[in-house]
Formats: C-alpha cells, sequence, structure tokens
C-alpha cells in the first residue's frame, strides 16, 4: 500500500516555467510575510487579537483580506486569458496550451464567485449587520470564526492545485460527463470539488447565523420595518445561502460518489444523467446570483441615502421588492440551459418568470434615482461607485433579459455575449457596490477615511477599463464567437480581443490605484482621521466610535424609527440646550476568544488535502482531528467574558473627549 | 460614465452596422426569426433603459450639493403615485417582453418542424471528441466535420452525442442545440442562400475544443445531387469498426465522407453510451485525454 497516496513528486510541473514562476513568487511573498511577522513578534498580538477572535468585525475585516487577495490571484488569470485570445487568431496557438489555458478559465470562475465575491459579500455583512442592528455581536461567535476558517481552507486548496498536481479542466460549472472520471481522470476535478465542499459548509453556516441574528437578535425597539435596507437585504441573502448551498452540497456529492465510489449519477453509463446534474447545479446557481448582488443593493441604498442627505425613497416597495427577488429566485434557474431542448411550454415559463424578477430589480433602480431627486448630493467615492453602477447595471440586466427570450438564447447561449452580460451585472452590480461599501465603511473600521483623489482615480479606471473590457465580447457574441476558445481561425475577432485586453490593462490600473489608495491612506492616517460620524449617517452604525470598541455600544440603542441614528441626531439638535446625561455603565459580557475555527480549519485544509491526493490514513486522521475539535468546543467551561465597568466608561470618555475635538 | 456611455453607442453602432458572419446576418427562415424576436425584445427595452440611464445621470448632476438652485427636499420619501409609476413601468415593460418570449419560445421550439411543401432532408448528428459526424439516413451517406445541405429544404436534425456534452451551431442558420449522451435532440433548421456558413460546438468539451468547428455548406438542389453522387463512389464505409476507430479521440480533422453507412449505426451510438462499456473505459486512458 502506497502511504502517499497517488502524490509523487511528478505532480508538481517542473517543467512548465509559468506555473513555477507564479507559485514560486507565491511561496517568497507567503514565507517572507511570515517570516516577518515572526521577526517583529507579532505572532501572539495575531494569535490574541485576529486568528482565535470572535470578534464580528475581526472576521468582517479577514473576510475583506481574503477576497481582496483572491481579487489579486482571480484577476492575474484574467490578464492571462485575454492575453491568450488578442493573440490566439487564425494558426496561432498563442502562449497558453490548451491544458493550461482550460485550468485558467475554471480557476478564474471557482475563485471569482466563490473566494471573491461571496468572502467580500460575507466580510461586508459580518462587519456592518450587528453594528447596523444595533447589537453587540453575532447571534453565534464561534460559527462564524469556523465558518471564516472553512472558507480559508477552501482558497488555500484551490491555490495549492497551482502547486501540486492541476486545477480543474472542465469550466467553473464543472458539468459532468466532462468531469466524470472518465474524461477528467485527473486530480483537477477533485480539487475543485473538496475546495468547494469544505467553503460550501462555511457559506451554509454563516448564512444560518445570519438569520439568526437578524431574526433573533435587534436593539430594543428595531421591528422589522425599522430595521436599515442592508439588514433586509442581507436577511434575503442569507436565506438564500440556507436554502441554495445544501443543494450545492447535494449535488456535488453525487459527483464525488461517482468520481471516487463508481456511483452512476452523472455518468453516461449505469443510467446516469447528466442534465440532472445541470439542473441541480443551476438550483443553487441562480439564488447565488442574487445572494451576491442582493447585499450589493443594500450597500446602494444606504450609500446613495447617506450622499443625498434624504431618507431611502419607498422603503416598503424595496423591502418587498426585496423579499420578491429572494422567492423569484428559485423559479427561473432553467434560463441558463434553455438549449437543452426542453418543450417550448417549459422554455416559456422559465423565460416569462425570469423577466419577472426584472420587475422587482426596476423598481429598486427607480427608487434610487428618487431617492437622489431632490436630494443634495455630494460626490464623494462611494457615491460614484453608486451612479456607476446604476447606468452599468441597467444595461446588463437588459442584456439579461433578451437572453431570456428563448429564442434569443438560441442564439446567444455560451456566446461570449453571455460572458459580457454577466461580467456586466456581477461586476457592474456585486463588485461596484463592494468597493462603493469599502469606501464607505473603511472610515467606521479603522478610524481613518481612504484618500478621495485615488479612490477617484480607481473608480474612473475600473469604470472605462470595463467598458472597453465587456462592450467588445458583447460585439464578438453577435458575431458569433462562443466562450472558452484557446484559440481560433476568425481573423475579424482578433481587433475586438485586442481592445478587450486594453480593457483589462485599464482595470489593472484601477486595481494599482486602489493600492495605492490604501498605502496613501495609511501613510496619511493622522490627517484622514475621523469621528464617529464622518459623512452624517443615517443608521446606527454611525452611533458609536470609529474603529468600534469589541463591545460595539456602552448601551444598547433605542430605536424608535428607521433611521435610527438620524433621528436622534435631529432630536438632540432640538434639545441641545439639555446637559449630557450621567450614563450607568454596567459590565458588558463578551463572548470569549476561541482557537476553535482555526483547528478546525487546519484539519479540513489536511482532510481535504488527503482527500484529493486518495491519502485515506491522513484523511481519516483529519476527520478524527475535526472531530475532537468539535467535541473539545461542546464541552468548554467558560464561554464568556466580562468586561469591567471601568474599562467601558474609560473607552467612552476618551470617545466623547475626541468627538470634542 | 458619459465616456461609458458614449462607448456603448458607438460599439452598438459598429456591431450593427459592420458585423457580418454572426447571428445579425442570417441566412435562412429560422436564424431571420432569432434575429426579429432579439431585435424587437432589444428596442422594447431600450425604450425604457435608455431614458433611465439619462434620468440617472441628469439627476445625479442637478442636485448635486454645490447647485444652489435645486430645491432640497430632505423628507420627501414617499409618494403614492410615483410608487405606482416605479411598480408600473417595469411591470409593463416586462408584459411586453414576455408575450414575445412566450410566443417566439413556441414558434422557434427546436423541435417544431419547419412549415414547407418541399420535403425536408433527415441529418443524424453526433459529436464526437472533437468532430461532428454527419449521417444521411436516406441517402446512406456520411461526413464528418461538414454539413452540406440543399438550399431550401428544410434540414431535419437528431442529435445525440458520444461522450461528453456540446452544442451544434451555426449561428447563420439559427438556433444552436446541446448533444447530449444517450439522448436525442431534434433541430430543425433550414438555409435560404448558398453559401458556406461556420458551425462550431457552443459547449466546452475538453481539450480538442477550440478547434471543434466544422463548415455549413448550403448548396443548390443539382449540386446537392452531384455532391452525393461523388460521395457514394468514394471514401470508407461507415460500420461498427470504421466508427470505432472514428471515436477516437482527435482535432482539427480534416473533413471527408463515408460512401455508406451501416443501418442503425446512429441507434447504436445512442444506445452504446447507455451501458456499462468496460471497453470505453479502457479506451480512455491511453486516448489523448490521459496524456498530460
Amino acid at each position: 500500500m502506497n502511504l502517499l497516496g497517488k502524490l509523487n513528486w511528478n505532480a508538481i510541473p517542473f517543467d512548465q516555467p509559468i506555473i513555477m514562476g507564479a507559485s514560486g513568487g507565491m511561496v517568497l511573498v507567503i514565507v517572507s510575510i511570515l517570516s516577518w511577522v515572526t521577526l517583529k513578534g507579532y505572532v501572539p498580538y495575531l494569535w490574541r487579537e485576529w486568528i482565535t477572535s470572535v470578534d464580528h468585525k475581526r472576521i468582517g475585516i479577514m473576510y475583506i483580506i481574503l477576497a481582496l487577495i483572491m481579487l489579486l490571484r482571480g484577476f492575474a488569470d484574467a490578464i492571462m486569458m485575454r492575453a491568450q485570445q488578442a493573440v490566439a487568431a487564425g494558426g496561432a496557438q498563442g502562449y497558453l496550451p490548451p491544458e493550461h489555458f482550460d485550468q485558467i478559465f475554471s480557476a478564474h470562475g471557482t475563485i471569482m464567485i466563490f473566494f471573491m465575491a461571496m468572502p467580500f459579500v460575507i466580510g461586508m455583512m459580518n462587519f456592518v449587520v450587528p453594528l447596523q442592528l444595533g447589537v453587540r455581536d453575532m447571534a453565534f461567535p464561534t460559527l462564524n470564526s469556523v465558518a471564516l476558517g472553512l472558507t480559508a481552507s477552501g482558497i488555500l486548496l484551490t491555490n495549492i492545485s497551482l502547486t501540486v498536481g492541476e486545477f480543474a479542466k472542465t469550466g467553473w460549472v464543472a458539468y459532468p460527463p466532462l468531469s466524470e472520471l472518465q474524461f477528467s481522470p485527473g486530480v483537477g476535478v477533485d480539487y475543485y470539488l473538496w475546495a468547494l465542499q469544505i467553503s460550501g459548509v462555511g457559506t451554509l453556516m454563516t448564512g444560518i447565523n445570519f438569520v439568526a441574528t437578524i431574526l433573533k437578535t435587534r436593539a430594543p425597539g428595531m421591528s422589522y420595518m425599522r430595521m436599515p435596507v442592508f439588514c433586509w437585504t442581507s436577511l434575503a441573502a442569507n436565506l438564500l445561502v440556507v436554502a441554495a448551498f445544501p443543494v450545492l452540497t447535494a449535488t456535488l456529492a453525487m459527483l464525488l460518489l461517482d468520481r471516487y465510489l463508481g456511483f452512476h449519477f452523472f455518468t453516461i453509463d449505469g443510467q446516469g444523467n447528466a442534465m440532472m446534474y445541470v439542473n441541480l447545479f443551476w438550483v443553487w446557481g441562480h439564488p447565488e446570483v442574487y445572494i451576491l448582488v442582493l447585499p450589493a443593493f443594500g450597500i446602494f441604498s444606504e450609500v446613495v441615502s447617506t450622499f443625498s442627505g434624504k431618507p431611502l425613497f419607498g422603503y416598503r416597495s424595496m423591502v418587498a421588492a426585496t423579499m420578491a427577488i429572494c422567492v423569484l429566485s428559485f423559479i427561473v434557474w432553467l434560463h441558463h440551459f434553455f438549449t437543452m431542448g426542453a418543450s417550448a411550454n417549459v422554455n416559456g415559463f422559465f423565460g416569462v418568470m425570469t423577466m419577472i424578477i426584472a420587475v422587482p430589480t426596476g423598481v429598486k433602480v427607480f427608487n434610487w434615482l428618487f431617492t437622489m431627486y431632490g436630494g443634495r448630493i455630494r460626490f464623494t467615492v462611494p457615491i460614484l461607485w453608486s451612479i456607476g453602477f446604476m447606468v452599468t447595471f441597467v444595461i446588463g440586466g437588459m442584456t439579461g433579459v433578451l437572453m431570456a427570450v428563448p429564442p434569443a438564447d438560441f442564439q446567444l447561449h455560451n456566446s461570449l455575449f453571455l460572458i459580457a452580460h454577466f461580467h456586466n451585472v456581477i461586476i457592474g452590480g456585486t463588485v461596484f457596490g463592494l468597493m462603493a461599501g469599502y469606501n464607505y465603511w473603511f472610515p467606521k473600521a479603522f478610524g481613518f477615511k481612504l484618500d478621495e483623489r485615488w479612490g477617484r482615480a480607481s473608480f474612473w479606471c475600473w469604470l472605462i477599463g470595463f467598458y472597453l473590457a465587456f462592450m467588445p465580447l458583447y460585439a464578438l457574441g453577435l458575431m458569433g464567437m462562443t466562450r472558452r476558445m484557446q484559440h481560433y481561425d476568425v481573423a475579424s475577432w482578433q481587433p475586438w480581443l485586442v481592445v478587450a485586453a486594453v480593457g483589462v490593462v485599464v482595470i489593472l490600473a484601477g486595481i494599482v490605484c486602489q493600492v495605492i489608495q490604501l498605502v496613501v491612506s495609511i501613510r496619511d492616517r493622522e490627517q484622514l482621521k475621523v469621528t464617529a460620524d464622518p459623512w452624517n449617517g443615517r443608521t446606527l452604525e454611525w452611533a458609536t466610535a470609529s474603529p468600534p470598541p469589541a463591545w460595539n455600544f456602552a448601551m444598547l440603542p433605542q430605536v424608535t424609527d428607521i433611521d435610527a441614528f438620524w433621528k436622534r441626531k435631529q432630536r438632540e439638535r432640538t434639545q441641545q440646550a439639555q446637559p449630557p446625561k450621567e450614563h450607568k455603565f454596567e459590565p458588558i459580557e463578551m463572548p470569549k476568544n476561541s482557537a476553535t475555527g482555526f483547528v478546525t480549519a487546519f484539519f479540513s485544509v489536511i482532510t481535504g488535502f488527503a482527500l484529493i491526493w486518495h491519502i485515506w490514513w491522513m484523511a481519516g486522521a483529519g476527520a478524527i482531528g475535526i472531530f475532537l475539535t468539535m467535541l473539545a468546543f461542546a464541552f468548554r467551561h467558560e464561554e464568556e467574558i466580562k468586561i469591567p465597568v471601568d474599562q467601558i466608561a474609560r473607552f467612552e470618555q476618551a470617545n466623547q473627549a475626541e468627538i470634542a475635538v | 460614465m458619459r465616456y461609458g456611455l458614449l462607448v456603448v453607442v458607438l460599439i452598438g453602432v459598429a456591431t450593427l452596422g459592420g458585423c457580418s458572419d454572426g447571428v445579425l446576418d442570417p441566412k435562412g427562415p429560422i436564424a431571420a426569426a432569432d434575429r426579429q424576436i432579439l431585435l424587437n425584445a432589444l428596442g422594447i427595452m431600450l425604450a425604457i433603459v435608455i431614458p433611465v440611464i439619462l434620468a440617472t445621470l441628469g439627476v445625479a448632476f442637478w442636485f448635486r450639493a454645490s447647485n444652489e438652485r435645486a430645491r432640497y427636499r430632505p423628507n420627501f420619501a414617499y409618494s403614492g403615485r410615483l410608487e405606482m409609476l416605479v411598480w408600473s413601468i417595469p411591470a409593463m415593460t416586462v408584459f411586453l417582453v414576455g408575450g414575445v418570449a412566450w410566443v417566439g419560445s413556441h414558434d422557434l421550439s427546436p423541435r417544431k418542424p419547419i412549415a414547407s411543401t418541399v420535403k425536408p432532408l433527415r441529418v443524424q448528428v453526433a459529436s464526437l471528441d472533437w468532430k461532428w459526424l454527419f449521417i444521411y439516413p436516406d441517402q446512406g451517406v456520411a461526413s464528418v466535420n461538414r454539413l452540406t445541405i440543399p438550399v431550401g429544404t428544410p434540414v431535419s436534425l437528431e442529435l445525440t452525442s458520444s461522450g461528453v456534452m456540446n452544442s451544434f451551431f451555426v449561428p447563420q442558420l439559427g438556433s444552436q442545440i446541446y448533444t447530449m449522451a444517450g439522448m436525442i435532440t431534434r433541430l430543425h433548421l433550414q438555409a435560404d442562400h448558398p453559401g458556406t456558413y461556420r458551425g462550431f460546438s457552443a459547449q466546452f468539451s475538453g481539450e480538442g475544443f477550440s478547434d471543434m468547428h466544422f463548415d455549413a455548406d448550403a448548396v443548390t438542389n443539382e449540386k446537392f445531387a452531384q455532391w452525393l453522387d461523388s460521395v457514394r463512389i468514394a471514401g470508407p464505409e461507415l460500420d461498427a469498426k470504421t466508427y470505432a476507430d472514428l471515436a477516437k479521440p482527435s482535432a482539427s480533422v480534416t473533413p471527408f465522407t463515408y460512401r455508406s453507412v451501416a443501418p442503425g449505426l446512429f441507434a447504436s451510438i445512442l444506445v452504446s453510451e447507455m451501458q456499462s462499456d468496460d471497453a470505453m473505459c479502457r479506451r480512455y486512458p491511453t486516448s489523448m485525454r490521459a496524456e498530460k
């Protein structure tokens, strides 16, 4: 018996300079960061304050750091693909052979959806939702930390595949029969499956955690119809997570059974049916689109309202539209494969349902428009992203509805038109929203604003780059270019692809501006320092210090209306003569740090890696490790620490003094 | 944003004007109808999308904080009439486009035969790794990577796959459809003008995918008859054995023809993939797929 399963030295592609260069660089960066941290003696601090922290704000920030790193990785893939397609015309093969190119587009999709957009959205919700609800933590703080750990494990496994073995060559959807053992005998699909299974469990935990938090823990007086819209969209997104992710887990589990134990769920022999996978995948996949975009809609609602100096127009419409999207998103999945050959009634039904989802989405756009109407709009970086979004997103929405018409889809399915469409909604919707949120809430998280000039430069590069990169793809789709081509023989496509490549370079400039923005802002943090409420905000997160203390609020806020903080400011302005009340603080119980998340993640990586390479003893050891960690957590003695009154009073005093300055 | 809009308009014009060989340059009734529906739906939506974009930019610009003339209405957050408008504009748009979708989905259902006085030509299509096999069951011939059809005659296609999923697509003739192992999909197309149109797989199917394209040759009836005659006197026969050779993974296969086809071959492609076949599994490790 082989102790290392399928693993041997041949798994590492020493003969591939591109791969070895990239992974060598990555290893070098990781090693230098780790040694710098160790030499400077930061390890105990990191362990105490971050890695074992169960504070929702810290966890949120760690999610976002992961997402930003993965944005760079996924974007590097995008540059390689655009460069390949810009040169591989006519007889040319470009610089990437098919087996490498196929891994790159699969990794790009997987990373951008699961390991960039998802952690970014979850991180944003983690940081903001409890603050907006006026509470001190999530419903299950340690579960939150475990979820982060599992997401990080999935990310780590995906990145290990760059060096050890290979990644899937099937596209990010991994349709069988192509992803079955018969056609993909390598470990690539196994990396894909186990990375998604592990991080998927984490995402489901997050979903449960948020649903419980939003439904059960809100500040006194905050009824459902007084919740900020971002909390509503987060609730809808997490209800979708809870309902949809188990479908993905089950579907991928069936494919795993096919690949590991010779089952026949989706094989072409033994009565398997691959189209069942395609159906189930999109039963998860379409809600996933709304899991990504609904929180972004929430961010835009907060940003547009704050910077227009007005309440959100049509709050109740917004809530109704959000919940309508939440329900409808489950009955449109078939529009991802109208070309399967279903009957006219089936295609017609799913086409019409898809368009009906556009109604609540359209309502939202109009409501943002009317929120700006009659406002006093301050053109800060977050509102630029929001207006950029509104213009871009209606184009993406329109092309989406266009492809919901089955005969139009018969012509556009799988073409670059489709690629342009979903980048149009995911970049124009989710990414622009996350960038708006990043600029909007950064001062709350760190106590200083991000530099405006570099922020603006970054926005314009992203926006112009986006149009340059993706409008040509619409044209190419209409010219009949299909997706995932390593090379092509139609010379007239090349100019368009060159323009698209230029667009990607402009987006790269936008990303560089963002990095500079961060560096410059950290350098100038003293000048950019802010108090609790830098934007003249409306919701409760602006009522506490920037950055907030671990306990968020010394006294839980009393909520009497929508825009609770705005109303309180108005009230205080009218009765300003009164002397500030002496607060009587009480000790606050906060959840205790826990290493459970980190240790679970450690064993998950071991288990996942072992399963990918068929190292059965190690997989068993890892699974036992996870079980024992859970057991140890279940039998813990203390789960909370008390924050003493004088610590709270000291913080509040310092904070008040700061506000007075 | 204004630059963005400009780019959109410019590219839109350039695309609609200068697009050849694509879905906007149809050469048959199905493709023409697909395009008409696409343009109808686009027109309906542009009527609402363009005003929304302009209104967004206009409102954002007019209500900028530095504009003294804009009236600040800090409490304007609800208006029943506007809410009515806000819900009904998208609803009405979707009502129209939804109608287009429902009717179009029935009129252009891929399995619906084309109404014509001419007797349709039957073609059986199998996607193999990574080439296309076209069997003409009534003529008893077959062709690889070239689909020759007579102009003005409806073509009735039955499609399946030898293994992984592909999508059969000739944009200028009309709709695409998946080919799936063990299943048959149906598609009806017709060419109205002679010419050679680009056909390909529109569903990623592995390493040789980029070269999995074919020519769809639409020729006059006389030329089609001549082609049939020339095919019948040359080339190999297609039977179980030659099919097994053909089915081995290969890419960039130069088009060639089979002078005859063993009866029931298409049905056997369909059935063989449904049964557990050890020979199949053994075939792959020695093939291109397993090579690194």
